[in-house]
């Protein structure tokens, strides 16, 4: 879904379907390019679905008394009025060859009507929905370096999402970046040699190292989140949520993670993760890392002076408590 | 029994300070020379919760606009100068027009101050101190009524303080907190004040109150009087509403429920459900009714040409509104959570007086048998341990910890003891 090879054809209306700035700018540009192709002089034409009228719409859509080529962009689809939407299902029953028209729809339930109707209408559908599973950012990436005539591998896609971060845009920077610098071979060696530290370490990173018991690799990614600005509050609840989770998994038996998930309320990934996680943990343990979870939630919110050593402090409890130790 | 002071239970030491402070008051008005120190500018009414610090105040503001001074019960003709009943006589006689617009609220020279959200803001206390600069407009006293005295925000304090520091004359400002703790209210508005300490009322002084004057039967006021733990509102509450009844029954039984770790989730997650339910039934009548009468004034709802854009203009408008009631949702969510972890500390406390045999009565007269069970199987140790936890939970929670963390940790504690 990542990959956005220009087709070759020009269809007369284009659907983005999607709120990722970056693959609808892209969207928008491919299609703009593919008419400059057929027509250097084609007229480029930017308007605002939800300030339009219909008369407006009617200019724009119809065929030019000098002739030449039109590109009408339409931005937020969702947003158009009843009449406009109408209109545009209209016209999509027979474009107007000459001119290309392309709808960006944030795809969400907002203006359904008209996404579907463009698309049964066949209009040619472009996805740029967000991305939010790490392996379809991890393939964007693969394919934003090919695009670009180079080579990468998955491990180098990794290293590269860890270090720049999760937006697409600064990702796809990166990797113009490293074409540029490089042979266009992308491997783990040369994003290491560019990049170093990580962008983005959430609390529930902390809490996963805390909890699973290693107490250097959660120390790190604590003082990584701090550095990158990740406020010491969520990281707090992040950690409660961790024993938390621990807790109701080990109490619940062992178990099918898909027939616990009914009963304990949470995903089958997160329970997976959890019972993994649940081994090494005594009820006592928990009793004790519940508590310094619940002091370490007040220190964070004015109880202490310095909120970072009381995450510490909480993490290093963690692991003593998980060790059976005393307080 | 018509008296405005009546209503103060058990604090008979109270009771006679604020009658001379009225009759003082009286006096002032008649323009005769009072003694220094008789009638004072601000009060600061202490006592636990329940005590009735509201209800003093309240009934100290009445008999100062009390208007019926020499018809009132206590003053009649046959009372003569030094007798003793003369201690009792004096203004706040509960029925003329002063006395009951100032009970109710509607008095125009008592002004009350409800906070119903997690603090007072400096904003509002600017302008309540500007008004209660004004002249009274009955010719009696200014009466600014702050009930919970301890939600001023540092600001709103100062501000405040400015006030009580160079008052007007007829201006008397009535404060309510639970101690004169620095914690609860700042040294200096408190060195201005003369503080009324209120006690926990006995629980006979509260059963006889609700026979006498709710009219609950003998035998159930008893025991929601010791359930109570001395807070008369919430006694009245447990006697007249099922539904308290039975959410404080849900709290009794958590010590049973909590058989091993999962349990101790599953109970802490049916506290907090509870009070996020009690919370929201509080305050989603009013949440709705505010929501609809903004919207209404601010012409939402309406049809044709313009419409649309007026409607995004009422957004801001609408997320103020909605902040304010956010605050005032989460304050009735940590006081019903708080009410719930005081019973929980109640039936604690009677496993631990089973434990030693102590002579004091238990405070959950129902759940008597099951913490003398628990108080064959404890050690005292545990049973403190456990006390201390659930009261560790309260001041957690006071301090802004997520009330499921902290009661999650309390759980797993009482499990374990």
């Amino acid at each position: 879904m990542v990959s956005q090879v220009p087709s070759p054809a020009l269809t007369p209306v284009v659907l983005v379907l999607g709120d990722e700035e970056l693959l609808v700018a892209r969207a928008v540009t491919d299609t703009a390019a593919r008419a400059r192709v057929v027509d250097p002089a084609v007229e480029l034409r930017e308007m605002d679905a939800d300030t339009l009228l219909v008369g407006e719409l009617a200019e724009a859509l119809s065929p030019s008394l000098f002739g030449g080529r039109r590109v009408v962009v339409l931005r937020r689809g969702q947003d158009a009025k009843k009449d406009v939407a109408a209109m545009l299902l209209d016209y999509v029953k027979a474009p107007d060859p000459e001119v290309t028209l392309v709808v960006a729809h944030a795809g969400g339930a907002k203006g359904k009507a008209i996404a579907d109707g463009l698309a049964k209408a066949g209009a040619e559908v472009v996805p740029a929905a967000k991305i939010t599973k790490h392996r379809e950012r991890v393939d964007f990436v693969t394919s934003e370096v090919r695009r670009l005539g180079g080579r990468c591998q998955a491990d180098a896609a990794e290293a590269l999402i860890e270090a720049v971060g999760h937006d697409l845009r600064e990702l796809a920077a990166a990797c113009a970046q490293l074409i540029a610098d490089t042979d266009g071979r992308v491997d783990a060696a040369t994003v290491a040699r560019y990049y170093r530290g990580k962008a983005e370490v959430s609390g529930f990173a902390v809490a996963d190292a805390a909890v699973a018991g290693d107490l250097p690799a959660a120390l790190e990614a604590l003082r990584w989140a701090l550095h990158s600005g990740v406020d010491p509050v969520p990281i707090a609840d992040a950690l409660a949520d961790g024993v938390r989770t621990v807790a109701r998994v080990a109490s619940a038996g062992r178990g099918n993670a898909f027939q616990l998930a009914s009963s304990l309320g949470m995903p089958a990934w997160k329970i997976e993760k959890a019972q993994r996680q649940a081994r090494g943990w005594t009820p006592e343990g928990l009793v004790k890392a519940m508590r310094a979870a619940a002091d370490c939630n007040a220190a964070v919110k004015g109880g202490e002076e310095d909120r970072g050593y009381a995450l510490e402090r909480t993490i290093a409890a963690f692991a003593r408590a998980r060790a059976g130790g005393s307080r | 029994m018509n008296d405005v002071f009546a209503q103060l239970v058990g604090q008979p030491e109270a009771v006679a300070t604020l009658r001379a402070a009225s009759r003082a008051a009286a006096a002032v008005l008649r323009g005769e020379a009072v003694g220094a120190g008789a009638m004072t500018h601000a009060w600061l009414f202490t006592g636990p919760p329940g005590s009735g610090r509201s209800v003093a105040a309240r009934a100290f503001a009445a008999a100062l606009q009390c208007t019926e001074v020499r018809k009132g019960p206590f003053l009649s003709d046959s009372v003569v100068e030094g007798s003793p009943l003369n201690d009792e006589a004096g203004p706040g006689c509960g029925v003329c027009t002063g006395c009951h617009t100032a009970l109710a609220g509607t008095h125009p020279d008592v002004r009350f101050v409800v906070p119903d959200g997690l603090s007072i803001p400096v904003a509002q206390m600017r302008d309540l101190v500007l008004r209660s600069a004004t002249t009274p407009a009955n010719g009696r006293w200014q009466v600014l009524l702050i009930e919970d005295a301890d939600r001023l925000t540092e600001a709103a304090g100062n501000a405040l303080l400015k006030a009580v520091e160079e008052p007007p004359d007829r201006t008397i400002f009535l404060l309510c907190a639970p101690s004169d703790h620095p914690d609860d209210i700042s040294v200096t508005i408190r060195s201005r004040c003369r503080v009324v300490p209120l006690r926990q009322p006995g629980a006979e002084a509260v059963s006889t109150l609700l026979v006498e004057r709710d009219g609950v039967d003998p035998a159930t006021a008893a025991w929601v009087a010791a359930a109570a733990q001395g807070h008369v509102g919430r006694a009245r509450r447990l006697a007249g509403d099922r539904e308290a009844r039975d959410r404080r029954a849900a709290v009794l039984a958590v010590p049973r429920q909590l058989t091993g770790v999962g349990a101790c989730f599953d109970a802490a997650a049916a506290l907090i459900e509870a009070a996020e339910a009690e919370a929201a039934a509080s305050v989603a009548a009013t949440d709705a009714a505010e929501r609809a009468a903004l919207e209404t004034a601010l012409g939402a709802g309406g049809t044709g040409k313009g419409s649309a854009g007026a409607a995004r203009g009422i957004a801001g408008q609408l997320k103020d509104l909605e902040k304010r009631q956010k605050s005032r949702a989460t304050r009735a969510q940590r006081d019903a959570l708080d009410r719930a972890l005081l019973d929980l500390a109640g039936f604690y406390r009677d496993v631990l007086n089973a434990r030693w045999g102590g002579a004091v009565a238990p405070v959950h007269a129902d759940t008597a048998p099951l913490a003398e069970a628990a108080a064959q199987r404890w050690t005292a140790e545990s049973t403190l341990r456990r006390l201390e936890a659930v009261l560790t939970c309260r001041t957690a929670i006071d301090a802004n910890v997520k009330p499921r963390i902290a009661v999650e940790a309390m759980m797993l504690e009482l499990w374990q003891g």
